[in-house]
C-alpha cells in the first residue's frame, strides 16, 4: 500500500513537472551581455510566466546569426541602430514593428524618432531606442594624465600600455583622430577607401605601442584595474565601473568625439513568439526597471523619466564624463551603408596581418 | 537469412547516412556552390572564380595561409619532439602499474574545454600573472614581462593543445615494441641515437604518422588559441575565415577560403606522406 502511494506520488511530481515546463513560454533574446540583467529576467518571469533565454553577442555577429536561419531561431535581437537598414535591406532578416503594440509614451520622443528614420526600409521602420552609450578612452590617470583625445592611441609614450578592438569603431575613432569625418564620407565609396587606407597607415604605425587588440570587455577591464593598460578604447560604462573601484580610472570624452551609439529592439523575421517579444520591450522600457538596468550597467536607457530613479553615483557619471559641450560633441552613427563593411574588413585583415 | 542481413545492415546504417548527408554533405554542397558566386560590378551575384582569385592576388591572404601553414609543421615537430619521450617512458620505462596513472594525468587537462585551459595559461603569463610574479618576488626580474601575445607563446599553447593526439597514437604503436630488440641492439654496441632512429623510430612510424596528420589538421583548424595567446600579430588563416564571414559579411569570400584550406591542407599532408614514404592506408590500418 505505502508503495503503491509512493508510485502514484512519483508519477504526479513528474506529470506536474511535465506540465510545467510544457505551460513556461519562452522568449529567445539575441542581446548583449549585460542587457538581460538576473533581476529584471527574474521579475519578468514572475509577472508574465514566460521564461527568458538570452545569447549574447554583439552586432556582428548578431546578423551572421539572423543572416545564417534568414531571421529565424531568436523572438528579439538588439542590433545597434546604425546596423540595421541596409542590413535588412539585403538579407531582410528582421520584420516591421507594429508600434501601437509599444508604450511609446515611456520612451524619450527625439530617440524614438531617430531610431525610426534611421531603420526605415521601404517606409517601414524596425527597431525602437532601448539603451545609448559612446565609445570614448577609459584612461588611468595617475599614468596618462594628459591622454584626451584618440590620438593618445598612437602616442609613444604609452608604448605597450595602449589597448582597443580592431572593430569598426576604432576604424571610425581614427579617421575622427586624423581631423577628417567618416560619416560625411559614408555615400561616397571612393572617398571612404581612401580614408580607410590612411587609418590603415596610422593603425599599422601604432601597431608596435599596442599591447593588444582586445576582444573580451571583461578582459579589457581587467588588464586596466591591475595597471597593465593605461589608455584604452572602450565603452563609458566599462570606464564608470572601474572608477567605482579606483578613482583614478575614468572614462574620457575625446576632444574629437565620443562615438554615440544607441542599441534597439528589433524582431527578426520569423520570431515565433512576437507577443513575448513586445512584452519584453514595454518591460524593460518601464522607468523603474530601465533605472534598475542603469544601476547595474552604468548605460543610460531611452525610457523617459528613467534616469530620475537612477543611484545618485551612476548620474554623476553622466555629469563628471559629458558637461554640456560634450555633449553636442558627441558624434551619433548614422546608418551605415552596404559596401563599407567589405573595405572595413579588408583594412582590418591588412592592420591584424602587418609586422 | 541473408535479407535479414541485409535489412538490419540497412537499419543501422541509416542514422549515420543520414547524419552524413544532412549535416555535412548538404551544408558543404551550398557552402561551395556559394564560393563560386560573386557581385559584379552592378551589384547582381554571377558565377565567377573571383573569389579564388582573390586568394591568390592579394599577398595578405596567401601570406597568412603559408604563416598558418609553416607554423602548423612547427607545432607538429615540437609536439612530436616532446610526445616520443613521454609516451617511451610510459611504455617502457615506468612499472606498468604506474603507466595507467601517468595515462590518467595526461588526459586530466583535456576534460575541461579549450577555452578553460587557454585562460589558464594567460592567467599564468600574464604581465600581472602567476609566474611574472613569482620571478620578480625571487629577484630574477627587476619587474614584471610581458609573456603573452607573442609567437612563441601562441607555439607554446598549440603543443600544450595537441600533446594528447601525439601521445596517444605513440603508445598504442610502442606497446607493441619488443624490448628484447632494444637489449640486443645495446649487446651489439649500439648507442642511444642509433637506437632511437633505427629501432624506435622505424617501430611507430604509424602512430608518427596518424598522430602528426591529426596534430597538424588541428593546428591548421584552431582559432581560439592563436587569437587569445597570440595577440595582435597572430592572424591565423581561421581568424581569416572568420574575419569574412562576420566583419565583412562575405560569406562567398569566406567559403571560398574554407574550400582553400581544406585543398591546401590535404596537399600538404600528402606531400608530407609522399615525401616520408608513407601510405595513408598502412596508417590507418
Amino acid at each position: 500500500m505505502k508503495k503503491a502511494i509512493l508510485v502514484v506520488l512519483l508519477i504526479s511530481m513528474f506529470l506536474i513537472a511535465g506540465l510545467g515546463q510544457a505551460s513556461a513560454e519562452t522568449l529567445e533574446l539575441l542581446t548583449w551581455k549585460g542587457y538581460a540583467p538576473k533581476v529584471l529576467v527574474e521579475k519578468f518571469e514572475k509577472e508574465t510566466g514566460i521564461t527568458v533565454k538570452a545569447t549574447f553577442t554583439n552586432n556582428e555577429e548578431m546578423i551572421a546569426k539572423l543572416r545564417a536561419t534568414r531571421g529565424a531561431g531568436f523572438d528579439l535581437a538588439q542590433p545597434s541602430q546604425d546596423r540595421i537598414s541596409s542590413v535588412q535591406a539585403k538579407f531582410k532578416i528582421y520584420q516591421p514593428l507594429d508600434y501601437s503594440k509599444i508604450t511609446t509614451s515611456q520612451i524619450i520622443p527625439s530617440m524614438l524618432d531617430a531610431v525610426k528614420k534611421n531603420t526605415q526600409v521601404k517606409g517601414e521602420s524596425h527597431a525602437v531606442p532601448f539603451c545609448w552609450g559612446t565609445s570614448g578612452l577609459i584612461v588611468n590617470k595617475k599614468y596618462a594624465p594628459e591622454a584626451n583625445d584618440y590620438s593618445a592611441l598612437f602616442d609613444k609614450k604609452y608604448e605597450g600600455r595602449v589597448s582597443y578592438r580592431l572593430k569598426r569603431p576604432t576604424l571610425i575613432a581614427t579617421a575622427f583622430s586624423l581631423g577628417d569625418d567618416p560619416f560625411a564620407k559614408y555615400g561616397d565609396v571612393k572617398a571612404y577607401k581612401a580614408l580607410m587606407d590612411q587609418v590603415q597607415d596610422t593603425l599599422v604605425q601604432g601597431k608596435p605601442l599596442v599591447k593588444n587588440y582586445w576582444a573580451n570587455g571583461d578582459a579589457l577591464l581587467q588588464s586596466m584595474r591591475s595597471g597593465e593598460v593605461y589608455v584604452a578604447m572602450a565603452w563609458d560604462n566599462g570606464g564608470w565601473k572601474l572608477h567605482r573601484d579606483n578613482p583614478e580610472i575614468d572614462f574620457v570624452a575625446p576632444k574629437s568625439g565620443a562615438l554615440g551609439w544607441i542599441d534597439t529592439f528589433a524582431i527578426p523575421a520569423k520570431a515565433k513568439n512576437v507577443e513575448a517579444a513586445y512584452k519584453w520591450i514595454n518591460f524593460m522600457l518601464r522607468p523603474e526597471n530601465a533605472a534598475v538596468f542603469t544601476n547595474i550597467e552604468k548605460c543610460a536607457t531611452a525610457s523617459d523619466g528613467a534616469i530620475k530613479l537612477t543611484d545618485a553615483a551612476v548620474r554623476d557619471n553622466f555629469e563628471r564624463t559629458f558637461p554640456k559641450k560634450d555633449i553636442d560633441n558627441i558624434n551619433w552613427y548614422p546608418p551605415v551603408p552596404a559596401k563599407l563593411e567589405s573595405i572595413e574588413g579588408k583594412t582590418m585583415d591588412k592592420v591584424k596581418a602587418s609586422k | 537469412m541473408k535479407n535479414h542481413g541485409r535489412w538490419y545492415l540497412f537499419f543501422f546504417l541509416t542514422p549515420i547516412l543520414l547524419w552524413l548527408f544532412l549535416m555535412i554533405l548538404l551544408p558543404h554542397m551550398d557552402l561551395l556552390i556559394m564560393s563560386f558566386r560573386a557581385e559584379d560590378d552592378f551589384g547582381e551575384m554571377v558565377w565567377s572564380f573571383a573569389n579564388y582569385l582573390n586568394f591568390f592576388e592579394e599577398p595578405i591572404y596567401w601570406a597568412t595561409f603559408a604563416r598558418t601553414a609553416l607554423y602548423s609543421i612547427l607545432v607538429t615537430v615540437l609536439t612530436f619532439i616532446i610526445a616520443l619521450p613521454v609516451s617511451f617512458y610510459i611504455t617502457h620505462v615506468v612499472a606498468p602499474k604506474f603507466s595507467g596513472f601517468l595515462m590518467l594525468l595526461l588526459l586530466l587537462p583535456f576534460w575541461v574545454s579549450e577555452l578553460v585551459r587557454v585562460y589558464g595559461w594567460m592567467i599564468l603569463l600574464r604581465e600581472s600573472g602567476v609566474i611574472n610574479h613569482f620571478l620578480v618576488q625571487m629577484g630574477i626580474l627587476d619587474k614584471p614581462v610581458e609573456m603573452l601575445y607573442n609567437d612563441a607563446t601562441m607555439i607554446l599553447g598549440l603543443v600544450y593543445t595537441s600533446m594528447l593526439f601525439m601521445v596517444v597514437p605513440l603508445i598504442s604503436v610502442l606497446e607493441s615494441l619488443d624490448k628484447s630488440l632494444i637489449e640486443a641492439a645495446y649487446d651489439l654496441g649500439a648507442n642511444m641515437w642509433t637506437i632511437l632512429v633505427r629501432i624506435i623510430i622505424p617501430h611507430s612510424m604509424p602512430g608518427i604518422v596518424s598522430g602528426s596528420i591529426v596534430v597538424f589538421m588541428l593546428t591548421l583548424g584552431n582559432y581560439l588559441t592563436p587569437n587569445l595567446m597570440g595577440g595582435k600579430n597572430s592572424l591565423w588563416f581561421t581568424e581569416q575565415i572568420y574575419n569574412q564571414f562576420i566583419a565583412s559579411f562575405n560569406w562567398n569570400q569566406g567559403s571560398a577560403f574554407g574550400f582553400l584550406l581544406l585543398i591546401l591542407s590535404s596537399l600538404i599532408i600528402w606531400a608530407g606522406l609522399k615525401l616520408t614514404g608513407q601510405k595513408l592506408s598502412k596508417v590507418v590500418k
